[in-house]
């Protein structure tokens, strides 16, 4: 007889659920927490929201886009000059930051040999930049526009204080979507006589895009909230012109809220909240591209 | 043990030429002193246990052992006389003229097109028509006729098999004189692996053919001639150091090898 009976008498592990016991109710009390943590950290940022929302609804208006602040007439101030100042500032960021970033991590991940003493140099250095406090950056960046003789109050010093900022940041997201990307995708192009050069170039890079971009969207997100170094380059906080150029002043919507959460009449304060949520608007956009590109890059496989 | 040239009677003319070859990582020796040649139009199989140096000799090939941080090459790989670790050899130069298959077929994320495309664009390769170049190569590989509707569809979307043959397809666009293949068919089915063979019986008239493989009956259904690897415990010490124990024709090693090792390796009694 050639034909399988299952061997009933022996059922040797009980594929069966095991009852709850002691351990369960630990790991069940421990997710309890969890999820109250969780409750916790959303209500705190709901409530938040809220109040800004209530007390900037007021100011959600075409004003806020296209006036300049003032003293005299804060009921109909705007946030214009902030707005493009982020604008700009937030692009020389990327121009900064992006091929600075990624040739820095392509280096290491693709050329560098790990004993060799200047990519551990650079390594070292790297983590270095991701440990400094925010406002050093704001230092450095002054003290190089005055040593190259412009004014520190210009948008290629914000951009490099923010660029310096999130370098790490782009290094390090760089560097996982290099190593995410299949050695023999390597190996393949190698074997056909390609050059390490050509190799990166067309193939180990493109096929890390979706990660650099993520990240490195994320992290220009993060400098668009960010005020403390900008602070540092002094004088931004009354502009009222549109920023021009890389050598021209400026004020981001960060700092305008910081400038405008200080005085004390309601007006500034309505615009303080409604600029909030114009610049949290914006970051979840960035976000929303982030996540997009990702997906589709993710379906395009 | 002959582990000797073959002589020229026997190999009208070779296309690569190993001389004491050894193999180091870092400062293991995997393989020792290889000495063969490889026949121009001929397939030649590496056979031997898991560990005996099979695709470490073959990277050597190729240079694709440079890869490899802490791999070092000793001895001479002459291809058509001049050594491949030569001073002023450019390796990249080496792996236009000496192409590589693996052992997972590893298409590019792109289209059919772009991955045959890709090497004679990279290599600067005057083509008149890349189109040509494409079908040309499809056809060399035996895939045209499953894929010329689809060119510039996803290569992800073909079947392993399809994906080995687009990965063979994609080699021989550059028009190289060697094929390395390090175990071609041990990710694919037995249909799928008799196309492969019947392509290498096929791809040999125009290229020299070096395959590693697992597969005894592969190897005496492909190749012309067979070298037998083995590596064994070095003096004292417990580093399996491989080498070259047999290098004949293939129907020699097959029906009457002179190694006892081969012998027991062929009929199963080892290894
Ligand atoms: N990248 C590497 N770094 C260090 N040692 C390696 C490396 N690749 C291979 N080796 C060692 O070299 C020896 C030969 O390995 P190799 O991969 O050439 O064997 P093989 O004959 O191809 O085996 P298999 O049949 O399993 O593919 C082994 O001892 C292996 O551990
Ligand atoms: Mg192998």
């Amino acid at each position: 007889m050639s034909a399988v009976t299952a061997d009933q008498a022996m059922p040797r592990t009980p594929l069966a659920r095991a009852a709850y016991g002691e351990k369960d109710l630990r790991s069940m009390g421990f997710l309890v927490v969890l999820w109250l943590c969780l409750a916790f950290g959303i209500l705190v940022l709901a409530v938040l929201l809220v109040t800004t929302f209530l007390d900037g609804r007021e100011r959600m208006d075409g004003e806020l886009f296209t006036n300049y602040t003032s003293q005299i007439a804060p009921e109909t101030a705007g946030a214009r000059a902030a707005i493009l100042g982020t604008a700009w500032v937030i692009l020389t960021t990327a121009l900064l930051a992006i091929p600075i970033g990624v040739a820095a991590a392509s280096y290491l991940e693709e050329f560098a040999s790990t004993r060799s003493r200047f990519a551990r140099f650079v390594e070292l250095n790297v983590q270095n930049l991701a440990a400094v406090p925010a406002i050093i950056y704001g230092m450095l960046a002054a003290a190089a526009a005055v040593a190259v003789g412009i004014p520190r109050n210009t948008v290629i010093a914000g951009g490099i204080a923010l660029a310096l900022l999130i370098l790490p940041v782009v290094i390090v997201a760089t560097r996982e979507a290099l190593r995410a990307v299949p050695q023999e995708i390597r190996q393949a192009s190698l074997a056909l006589g390609a050059t390490p050069m050509q190799t990166l170039a067309r193939q180990t890079l493109p096929a890390a895009v979706p990660g650099i971009a993520t990240g490195t969207i994320l992290a220009l997100s993060r400098a668009m909230g960010e005020a403390a170094p900008l602070l540092l380059l002094g004088g931004l906080v009354f502009v009222k012109f549109d920023p021009n150029g890389f050598l021209s002043g400026f004020t981001t919507m960060p700092i305008q809220i910081f400038d405008w959460a200080a005085r004390s009449q309601v007006e500034f304060q309505q615009l303080a909240a409604a600029a909030s949520i114009l610049l949290l608007v914006l970051v979840i956009l960035l976000n929303g591209v982030a996540i997009i590109i990702r997906n589709k890059y993710a379906t395009a496989r | 043990m002959d582990t000797g040239r073959i002589q020229a009677s026997e190999s009208p003319r070779a296309v690569l030429g190993c001389t004491d070859v050894s193999v180091y990582y870092g400062d293991f020796r995997a393989v020792n002193e290889v000495t063969m040649d490889i026949g121009v139009h001929e397939v030649t199989a590496l056979i031997g246990p898991s560990g005996c140096g099979k695709s470490t000799v073959l990277r050597s090939l190729n240079r694709m052992n440079d890869l490899i941080p802490g791999s070092r090459v000793t001895g001479t790989v002459a291809y058509h006389g001049q050594d491949i670790y030569g001073k002023d050899v450019d390796p990249i130069e080496v792996r236009r003229r000496i192409g590589m298959v693996f052992q997972k077929p590893n298409p590019f994320p792109k289209s059919i097109y772009d991955n045959v495309a890709y090497g004679p664009k990279v290599t600067g390769m005057k083509v008149s028509s890349m189109d040509d170049v494409v079908e040309e190569s499809l056809r060399g590989a035996a895939l045209w006729d499953e894929v010329k509707d689809k060119l510039k569809q996803s290569a992800y979307g073909l079947s392993g098999g399809q994906q080995q043959r687009l990965c063979i397809a994609r080699t021989i666009a550059v028009k190289p004189e060697v094929i390395l293949m390090d175990e071609p068919c041990s990710a694919l089915d037995p249909i799928a692996t008799a196309r492969i063979e019947d392509l290498m019986m096929e791809l040999k008239k125009d290229y020299t053919i070096v395959i590693v493989t697992h597969n005894m009956q592969q190897a005496a259904r492909v190749a012309d001639r067979t070298a037998f690897f083995t590596a064994e415990a070095a003096e004292g010490h417990g580093d399996r150091t491989g080498h070259l124990v047999e290098f004949d024709l293939t129907t020699k090693i097959f029906s009457n090898p002179s190694d006892n090792r081969t012998e027991d390796y062929i009929s199963g009694r080892f290894g």
